[in-house]
């Protein structure tokens, strides 16, 4: 019989380091950091094992407020930071912290890369639609014709949306929330940790310095219940403040429906996030407010997909059971060799 | 008629520089790497340079399309490929038109004259056949029909006309290694490995091979063999290596020297990839080999790999360096130990991809925003690479701090005889980390990661140690904490402390070596690369009665503390480099030594005619 030493009981508090937190007052970050300290405790890892990585930008702040390991590297590459962390020490829980700007435009390659790797990173990606660190510059999620200190005439590059970026490289597990909605966001981060593989969140986030309110159709009470839809899994699309809506698929296209009038439930579009077929997903991620959609927050893919870091090393130990652990004098003396007396 | 073989002289000779030159898809490459295994098996102290074209299959029968393949063997010690060459094999006009000037005169000239026909001749720019016109007449020119030759000799094993003219490069390597006076085992032996599931190919290569070994025997025309003994060498087991393999390799037995994982974080470049490939296969080593997205990813893979505890290493050339400025200075601010490696080539943006160059000396030293330096080491010669690559990780995990390590497409792709060491001969590279410390512990002290030791190391304390969390990043550090500081006081305490740990290397570091007199009238200062050629040619200056020495730098940042004073010691100083003045730069600035430069970036080393030269100039 094993001797276990238990883990020590955690508390948010334990995961505050010591650092005063410096974003603005009423900052959508607040939130984030305080989900993510009631969170951690919930995981049943000891602190030490905890990393996180983030790039340049507000969010990317994130680390010096935890009382855990952390790096706060540059712009856009916490990505390429966390792959080497996490291959060399898999045993790590590691998070990435990012932005819009950080994460899909500087960063936007190894974004991709490590999806597609399905690194077992949990990277949530604070989206602001602004820069703001830099005062307030236009980002790769602003909205077409977006007036920034960059852009006096209007954004004329069409923005991205993060989701359908992680989708299409074949993210899985997708997920999104909002800062607001701390309940949704706490069960958001306990999703995003337990999955095994990369786990891409999007956390709609204001910055009410910088954009105020650019989310502001999906967070005011008055409005939420229409313009944004709780995925469920296994559930039909359905929504509004008497869930009296829903999502239908004619043909390849979503469409919202009232029911009643002939439409049941049974009508529907399903939510499965375990479908294997991204293109469920992706068809979900293009629901947009501005084309008349609710937004979906929730989970919208999880599935299960061999990761990177496993791979690396599984091949280090198939490397082992095929060779041994090596002997480099052999190595150095196999092939032709001479002597000289 | 006599079936006897005709009578044949040998002829002793110290040395000889042989080099096959032909199209890319010739196979010269095979043919010189053969040459020279079996001239170091035969005892021989060798050298060599493979020179080929940056695309893979340049057009046909161009002269952008030659490749070629020289090497040096000797029964002295010698340091350079060799400046002239004794015999030249070339498998076509454009091979012919692009080598033959470096041939002495009177040399052996060896051509494929079924190559040498409208077309081919055309395609060099030869009015009129040179094997016709008179113009080769001061070589001994052979001229063979190798192409016909080989087809015969393959004839009913059913190969292709395709497939048979593929081992022409076997019929060439046979007769140069008759000519030589070589034994045909070792390549006999590659045959069997490379291509014993593909016996018709093993068995016309071997065809081929032993054709051409006969047809030197049997033709009268070529009448003398050479024989170069073996050379005196320093006792003990030698094997060939080239300078990524020996890189690769010094690699590995640093790891295992310091108890660590390897983690490689590349992007392929040439002529870095090889380290790429060679630590790939090792992979039960516990190397982990990273292919990353870019060189951004590669270089910050390494931090992330570094952090975690590895050995990490990011290996790259020039326009990769560039990529990754931004990130070194992430690994200096950081201060985590890890090494960078730049196999130099010719720039600048993407250059000479194949071609070697030493003009990344000042990206090393200076190409990185704000106060950053980094200590910079070299190796001198593809042997050296093995033990470069373990210095540069002593120094590195000892001062916790990001390593610079340049070598050259010249180094990376050349070869020489390597004495094999033991791996219990090589120094311990012994790595501390802090021990973790119990949080509920009424002496638990809140963990401190840029506290320093005697080194001004900082204690490189690993994720998963519990008690010892804390968070490194790219903003400036207040010492000690290592919490966020603007402090304006801090920043320039900060700058100096990273400027001495790079200084205190200095402390640490063998004595300079000189090679001749301590004084004199000129000193040959080298860096790199260009070391054989620099010693061959003072070496010589020396023989001719004159006051030179040679001093050859490993450690360029921070110079050995005895430099300024060697350099004060000479009446003149001379640099060669392979740049357009980049060290002389930096000692003229360090020491204000009026020192002269030798430059070129030729896409070449520097032959020992070309420093002989200078010096005979300068004294």
């Amino acid at each position: 019989m094993s001797i276990e030493t238990p883990l020590p009981v955690l508390k948010p508090a334990d995961f505050a380091s010591d650092q005063d937190v410096r974003w603005c007052p009423g900052c959508g970050d607040y939130s984030i950091l305080a989900q993510m300290k009631k969170v951690l405790p919930t995981l049943g890892l000891p602190r030490e094992k905890i990393v996180f990585i983030s790039g340049i930008g507000c969010s990317s702040r994130f680390p010096y407020y935890m009382n855990t390991y952390g790096m706060h590297s540059i712009h856009g590459r916490a990505p390429a930071v966390a792959t080497g962390l996490k291959s060399t020490r898999p045993d790590l829980q590691v998070w990435v912290v990012t932005g819009d700007g950080d994460g899909l435009s500087i960063g936007g390659n190894h974004l991709m890369h490590c999806i597609r790797r399905n690194m077992d990173l949990n990277i949530i990606l604070f989206n602001n639609r602004i820069y703001g660190l830099t005062k307030g510059q236009y980002s790769p999620t602003s909205p077409l014709g977006k007036k920034t200190k960059s852009t006096p005439m209007g954004a004329i590059d069409n923005p991205l949306h993060p989701l359908s970026i992680a989708i299409g490289a074949e993210a899985t597990f997708v997920a999104r929330s909002i800062d607001t909605n701390i309940k949704h966001l706490s069960e958001m981060l306990k999703r995003a940790a337990e999955h095994r593989g990369t786990a891409f969140l999007e956390v709609y986030q204001n910055c009410n310095v910088f954009n105020d309110g650019a989310w502001e159709y999906a967070t005011n009470r008055q409005t939420k219940l229409e313009t944004t839809l709780e995925l469920q899994h296994g559930k039909p699309l359905i929504f509004g403040k008497d869930r009296d809506k829903g999502i239908r698929l004619n043909g390849l296209d979503p469409e919202v429906v009232e029911l009643g009038k002939g439409i049941k439930e049974d009508d529907l579009l399903f939510h499965d996030e375990k479908s294997p077929e991204p293109s469920l997903a992706y068809l979900l991620s293009r629901m947009r407010y501005e084309d008349g959609f609710p937004e979906p927050i929730g989970v919208f893919r999880s599935v299960k997909a061999p990761q990177y870091d496993e791979m690396i090393n599984a091949q280090v130990e198939e490397a082992r059971k095929q060779h041994g652990k090596g002997n480099l004098d052999d190595l150095f003396n196999a092939g032709e060799t001479w002597d000289v007396k | 008629m006599s079936t006897a073989a005709p009578e044949k002289q040998i002829s002793n000779v110290e040395e000889a520089t042989v080099r096959f030159c032909g199209d890319s898809g010739d196979g010269m490459q095979l043919a010189g790497t053969q040459f020279t295994t079996t001239s170091a098996l035969a005892g021989n102290d060798v050298a060599t340079f493979p020179d080929f074209p940056a695309e893979i299959r340049a057009p046909r029968g161009t002269k952008a399309g030659v490749s070629g393949f020289q090497i040096h063997f000797s029964s002295n010690e010698i340091y350079t490929p060799g400046d002239t060459v004794d015999a030249l094999v070339a498998m076509n006009p454009a091979a012919l038109a692009t080598n033959v000037a470096d041939l002495r005169d009177n040399g052996i000239l060896l051509v494929n004259n079924d190559a040498f026909d409208k077309k081919g001749l055309e395609q060099a720019g030869y009015d009129t056949n040179p094997l016709e016109d008179g113009s080769l007449d001061k070589y001994k020119l052979h001229s063979v029909e190798m192409t016909k030759l080989v087809r015969l000799a393959v004839e009913g094993l059913g190969l292709s006309q395709k497939e048979a003219d593929r081992c022409r490069n076997f019929f060439a390597m046979g007769l140069v290694f008759w000519l030589y006076d070589r034994s045909l085992d070792p390549t006999l032996r590659f045959i069997e490995n490379k291509f014993g599931k593909k016996p018709e190919v093993a068995q016309a290569n071997t065809k081929a091979l032993k054709a051409g070994f006969h047809y030197g025997e049997t033709v009268e025309a070529i009448n003398t063999q050479y024989h170069v003994d073996p050379a005196e060498l320093p006792a003990g087991t030698y094997r060939n290596i080239m300078g990524n393999t020996a890189l690769a390799w010094g690699l590995l037995a640093a790891a295992q020297l310091s108890e660590k994982r390897l983690f490689l974080g590349a992007y392929p470049i040439t002529p870095a990839s090889d380290i790429l490939h060679e630590l790939s296969k090792h992979k039960h080593y516990d190397v982990l080999t990273f292919q990353a997205e870019d060189e951004i990813a590669a270089v910050t893979s390494t931090i992330g790999a570094a952090f975690a505890g590895a050995m990490a290493v990011t290996a790259s050339s020039g326009p990769g360096i560039a990529l990754k400025g931004e990130a070194l200075g992430l690994a200096v601010i950081t201060e985590l130990p890890m090494i960078v490696i730049n196999v130099q080539r010719g720039g600048p943006s993407t250059g000479l991809p194949t071609k070697t160059e030493q003009s990344d000396l000042w990206q090393a030293m200076y190409g990185r925003n704000g106060e950053c330096p980094m200590c910079i080491i070299s190796a001198s010669g593809p042997a050296d690479c093995f033990y470069a690559a373990q210095e540069a990780w002593r120094i590195s995990s000892k001062y916790m701090m990001p390593v610079f390590l340049l070598t050259d497409g010249y180094i990376a792709n050349g070869s020489e005889p390597w004495r094999i060491p033991k791996m219990s001969e090589l120094p311990k590279i012994k790595i501390s980390h802090p021990e973790a410390q119990d949080d509920s512990d009424e002496n638990f002290k809140q963990f401190d990661p840029y506290t320093r030791d005697d080194n001004l190391a900082r204690p490189w304390a690993v994720p998963g140690t519990p008690g010892l969390e804390h968070r490194l990043g790219g903003l400036e550090k207040a010492d000690g904490t290592g919490n966020v500081s603007y402090d304006p006081e801090n920043h320039q305490h900060m700058t100096d402390v990273r400027q001495r740990k790079v200084d205190l290397v200095a402390d640490d570091i063998p004595e300079q070596e000189v090679n001749g007199e301590k004084t004199g009238d000129l000193l040959v200062l080298s860096w790199g690369g260009t070391y054989g050629s620099c010693t061959t040619a003072v070496r010589k200056a020396q023989a001719a009665g004159k006051k030179v020495s040679h001093c050859h730098l490993r450690y360029i940042n921070p110079f050995p503390k005895e430099l300024e004073a060697i350099l004060n010691g000479f009446k003149q100083v001379l640099i060669p480099e392979l740049n357009m003045g980049q060290l002389r730069s930096i000692i003229r600035d360090r020491f204000l030594v009026d020192a002269q430069g030798l430059n070129k970036v030729q896409g070449k080393p520097f032959s020992v005619a070309e420093i002989s030269a200078k010096i005979d100039e300068m004294v």
